[in-house]
């Protein structure tokens, strides 16, 4: 079995500060790491090979320093990692990575047909899930989202049973390899490396794979030209024009301050008071 | 949306042209969800929002509606019509009964190229987003995941859409050019709710998928109901108490649930509060958690960090209580305390359970 | 695993990316392992390079190092509550190629050098805990870390794990640090566009200032305050004795608000982002507090040697420079085909007296205990400078000959004049 795990290398959303004067993104000392969701992904992974053997191929696109990324995948037990860097994708929408993407996993097939893709997610960065869909429709893989289980994989039937996180409920889907899986958080937890992987990942020969090299020959289909959607503006949110009506009395006692705000509330929506009336019934 | 939105510089107001064939795509659609028999509130959410983008372009505005066939799929193009829509696209086939990727993805992108809608609309939700990825790709268009304000640019008819990004420390608008229909997703309760009118009616036009059941690759074994008793449900309260940091202790957090007993409130909490395990995760409000909208939201030691913001600012009205007078929280609450949440909260519940009593005595 | 090392180096700060580079350029087969999740992940303040220690090592670093500012000036300040006097060397000569001193962000600086130590062959492997040392009887062979498989030998470890060094007090190499010993130094950066910077500090693109600060912002307590400037932003941090931060009863923190809070630094801070606040702790006990730095196969570079010279605020430059000695020892004692035995890795140690850092450090060894016993340095002294500056400036009337003469007369009757002759005594037999 051969399987290829998408991730992507994101700033730490929780160290991120917008820059007060330009209004930028402040990446100085924003550690970059591998985007979380995708470690469900990878983790899930390296269980099926544990499980039935398999070859993981750890795919990103990003700029050089991604490579980081891909390290940290091959230490936690993945045995190749191909990073597809080019200038050409600067400026992608997802429509354009996902076009990208799917031209290096055909690539990666040429050498071993890939029998499953995972996802993750959504990233943390760009939070639109929308890159995992694409790269199904585009490879007529079956597309499974928001997986929360594998529950039966049949390498001799190429089945696979899983359970999938939908609105209200868990659908329990079976479908045929190949496909291509999202996974959903806290759906495993992440292994801890040997030593012997560590090794393994500070010495690894990473495949730099620039755009002719993940077999993309339209240009018009990635970067900025093959994206659909553009970034028209880009703004801080702006604070509320109105402050508070800060309620104050004479006494300051919590008592008389709490009867104060009743009685402003109420005097200003009156329906308030109803409402509250058939809720606490 | 651009997943690489840093390295790319605002477009700002671009001159452009609509291709002559892409001018024919008219009408801005809303996809209705539904699951197990009832709609998703997000889809009339959107009615709302898609009623106001039709009426600035002057078009109609439809609902679509795909399911097996019966009375529910009638009953919801119904609903749709109360909640604004002019029209609707029905699709039914008994392969539609459970969502699937495979038919709701042709379905619908053969519904987008017969009747070229130039906006469509799908809740963010694990089906619409799900759908919503398939059907962009499959139709090369432009897609803005989670947006919290939807416009349209006058200048060039576009649809500005609004997200926000870096974890909620900026927004950004996208739009889409030169590419037919513009598709967005919105969250779950950040568009209010429209007024219901049930004498409006509209037309339906039926379209069938065309596939049969061999062709469909994915089979639903099961469905597993979440038992949802006694979980919590955040977005759809009318009243929710919340508590963040400012609460000192976990112990404190019981004057919250005080007060949530007497209001007959929900109890949320912010990230810090739900990662230190003091409330379930469930109650989680704010960008990683729930969006919520209720008529009354008392926030008490909650600084009010964008985070948390995004999350609540949609509340009617938002009484905050914290003792740092310069906290964001009183920058957007519509009333504020400042004072410690201990002493506040047990003399607030007193303050509502008297308002409350002296109610039931004048009915 | 099976796979040995010529060298270990626990630690992938400057000193420890010093040796380890060293010796991997020299043909070493060298293991290098940092705890954090990248080299500088630990590491997120400003800091200042000394130009010298590094181009010992990598003479070309200036092509691709990330540096901010190289300094041109220099201020000393000496604070009362409301004023300050200071001096200032602005000369022509630091903008001359090569620079001497850069400021640099240590994040990105440690990310820098770790590549270089990559690139020249040394293999680094992160997130990994040494949790012990291996021994065979007295003689250290290798590490153990936290992770599966993970015990691996060498010839020779060095720690370079930071002042806190936990390895070498478990081993007991190092003994507990003394409260004494130890500065605290807390540090925030604050965002600014650069055009601001370099008209609030008069500077040309690419030129720096350096801000040396003593006197009542450190209330009483032995330290100093400091500001550079970097490309965009500006380091602004205290730092005072562990000791004296106990017997104060005040936090570093609070110490740090206030000092921002004064009328001379408010207005070069104001409008920035604060985006981050550390904590560090530093060795400045100085030449009497160095615990033993060799034995059987190990050796002590860097902090955890207590290699920092307080009163220059020197501590990258020493670091890297008993790194690089430290590796020199090793690759000759490769060369020579000689074991790594206490007597044999005692050459490091002889190095070290060869270089400025044990001149500098013996030179001040003093100097701790000075500040240690006369807190005066760091309350009355400012204050009556300050004093006497603002009575000879203020024209008021009074000639300048009586002023003169009431200042003489403020600083005796604060502090004998015995007092005064004694404290410049001690201070000149310091610095001697």
């Amino acid at each position: 079995m051969h399987i290829v795990v998408c991730i992507k290398q994101v700033p730490d959303s929780a160290q991120i500060r917008v820059h007060p004067v330009t209004n930028t993104i402040m990446r100085q000392g924003v550690p970059a790491i591998v985007n979380p969701y995708d470690l469900f992904a990878l983790e899930e992974a390296l269980r099926l090979k544990d499980k039935y053997g398999a070859r993981v191929t750890v795919l990103c696109m990003g700029p050089p320093q991604a490579e980081a990324a891909l390290r940290k995948a091959i230490s936690f037990g993945a045995d190749d990692a191909i990073l597809v860097t080019d200038r050409a994708f600067a400026g992608s929408d997802t429509l354009a990575t996902s076009f990208a993407l799917a031209s290096a996993i055909r690539k990666i097939q040429e050498d071993m047909p890939v029998d499953i893709v995972f996802a993750g997610k959504q990233t943390i960065d760009g939070d639109t899930a929308q890159v995992g869909p694409g790269i199904a429709k585009r490879m007529d893989l079956q597309l499974l989202t928001y997986v929360a289980k594998i529950a039966d994989l049949d390498l001799n039937k190429r089945e696979i049973v899983i359970h999938r996180r939908a609105e209200g409920g868990v659908q329990v889907l079976k479908t045929k390899l190949p496909c291509l899986i999202t996974m959903l958080e806290g759906s495993n937890e992440m292994r801890f490396a040997t030593m012997a992987n560590m090794f393994r990942a500070a010495r690894y020969p990473l495949k730099q794979w620039d755009k002719d090299a993940a077999g993309i020959e339209d240009v018009t289909k990635i970067g900025l030209k093959g994206s659909p959607t553009i970034v028209s503006k880009v703004f801080a949110p702006q604070p509320k024009s109105q402050r508070a009506e800060i309620i104050d009395c004479e006494s300051r006692e919590p008592k008389d301050l709490s009867v104060t705000l009743l009685a402003k509330m109420f005097t200003r929506y009156p329906n308030l008071a109803e409402e509250i009336g058939k809720n606490a019934a | 949306m651009s997943e690489t939105t840093e390295q790319k510089k605002p477009a700002g107001r671009r001159k452009f042209e609509l291709d002559p064939r892409l001018e024919k795509y008219k009408g801005v659609w809303v996809f209705v969800e539904h699951e197990r028999g009832a709609a998703h509130s997000v889809s009339w959410e959107l009615m709302g929002e898609g009623r106001k983008l039709a009426d600035k372009l002057g078009v109609p505005l439809a609902g679509v509606v795909m399911g097996a066939p019966g009375l529910q799929t009638r009953r919801f193009c119904q609903e749709a019509f109360h909640y604004g829509a002019d029209l609707c696209y029905l699709m039914e086939d008994p392969l539609l009964s459970d969502y699937r990727n495979q038919p709701f993805t042709k379905g619908l992108t053969d519904l987008v190229n017969t009747y070229q809608p130039e906006i469509l609309l799908l809740g963010a939700t694990t089906l619409g987003r799900d759908l919503a990825g398939s059907v962009a790709t499959t139709l090369q268009t432009g897609l803005t995941a989670d947006c919290t304000e939807l416009n349209i640019d006058m200048e060039n008819r576009s649809l500005a859409a609004t997200r926000p990004t870096f974890g909620g420390s900026l927004l950004c608008t996208i739009v889409t050019l030169n590419y037919r229909p513009q598709m967005a997703t919105v969250r779950p309760r950040v568009m209010s709710m429209p007024k219901k009118d049930e004498t409006r009616n509209g037309t339906i036009t039926e379209h069938p998928l065309g596939m049969i059941e061999t062709d469909i690759v994915t089979k639903v074994l099961e469905y597993i109901p979440d038992n949802l008793a006694g979980k919590p449900q955040l977005p759809f309260a009318d009243i929710i108490v919340s508590g963040g940091r400012g609460m000192k202790r976990p112990d404190n957090f019981q004057l919250i649930w005080d007060l949530a007993k007497v209001l007959g409130a929900e109890v949320g909490a912010t990230r810090p509060v739900v990662q230190a395990g003091w409330v379930e995760l469930d109650r989680q409000v704010g960008q990683s958690g729930k969006t919520v909208r209720p008529k009354l939201y008392i926030a008490a030691g909650i600084s009010g960090a964008i985070q948390h913001r995004v999350g609540m600012e949609g509340s009617d009205v938002i009484i905050a209580i914290n003792t740092d007078e310069n906290a964001p929280i009183f920058d957007f609450a519509t009333y504020g305390i400042v004072g410690n949440a201990m002493t506040i909260l047990p003399a607030l519940t007193e303050a509502f359970r008297q308002q409350l009593a002296t109610r039931k005595v004048a009915v | 695993m099976d796979e040995k090392f010529d060298a270990i180096v626990v630690g992938a700060g400057p000193s420890g990316n010093a040796a380890a580079y060293t010796m991997a350029k020299a043909g070493l087969k060298v293991l290098q392992i940092e705890r954090g999740e990248y080299p500088g992940s630990k590491n997120v303040q400003g800091a200042i390079l000394y130009s010298k220690a590094l181009e010992e090592i990598i003479p070309d670093f200036r092509e691709d190092a990330p540096l901010e500012r190289h300094i041109i000036e220099q201020q000393m300040w000496v604070l009362d509550d409301e004023s300050y006097v200071g001096s200032t060397y602005r000369s022509a000569e630091f903008n001359k190629q090569p620079y001497n001193r850069y400021t640099i962000i240590r994040a990105q600086f440690d990310k820098w050098f770790s590549r270089r130590v990559q690139d020249a062959g040394a293999l680094l492997v992160c997130e990994t805990t040494v949790t012990n040392l291996i021994m065979d009887r007295n003689r250290v062979i290798g590490v153990q870390t936290d992770r599966e498989g993970g015990s691996i030998y060498a010839d020779v470890v060095i720690l370079a794990d930071g002042v806190n060094s936990l390895l070498a007090k478990k081993a007991g190499f190092h003994p507990e640090l003394e409260p004494k010993d130890v500065a605290l130094a807390v540090k925030e950066i604050h965002f600014l566009p650069e055009e601001t910077i370099q008209s609030r500090f008069n500077t040309g693109e690419g030129e720096g200032v350096v801000i040396e600060m003593a006197g009542k912002i450190t209330q009483g307590m032995m330290g100093t305050g400091f500001l550079y400037t970097n490309k965009d932003s500006l380091t602004i941090g205290v730092g005072c004795m562990l000791s004296d931060f106990k017997s104060q009863k005040t936090t570093p923190y609070l110490l740090l608000e206030q000092m921002k809070a004064h009328p001379a630094i408010r207005p070069l801070i104001e409008g920035g982002e604060m985006k981050e606040y550390t904590a560090h702790l530093i060795p400045e006990g100085g030449y009497k507090a160095m615990p033993k730095l060799v034995g059987e196969g190990w050796m002590i570079v860097g902090d955890s040697g207590m290699f920092v010279n307080a009163v220059h605020r020197e501590g990258s430059n020493l670091a890297m420079t008993t790194g690089r000695l430290a590796a020199e020892t090793v690759i000759d004692l490769k060369q020579k085909d000689l074991p790594m035995t206490a007597a044999n890795l005692a050459y490091y140690q002889g190095r070290l007296e060869d270089s400025f850092v044990m001149k500098d450090l013996k030179k001040y060894k003093n100097m701790p205990e000075i500040f240690h016993k006369n807190n005066q340095f760091f309350t009355e002294y400012p204050e009556l400078l300050n004093r006497a500056a603002h009575t000879m400036l203020t024209v008021d009337g009074v000639d300048k000959k009586t002023k003169e003469r009431e200042i003489r007369k403020s600083f005796k009757t604060r502090r004998s004049l015995f007092g005064l002759m004694g404290d410049a005594f001690k201070m000149w037999r310091a610095f001697e």
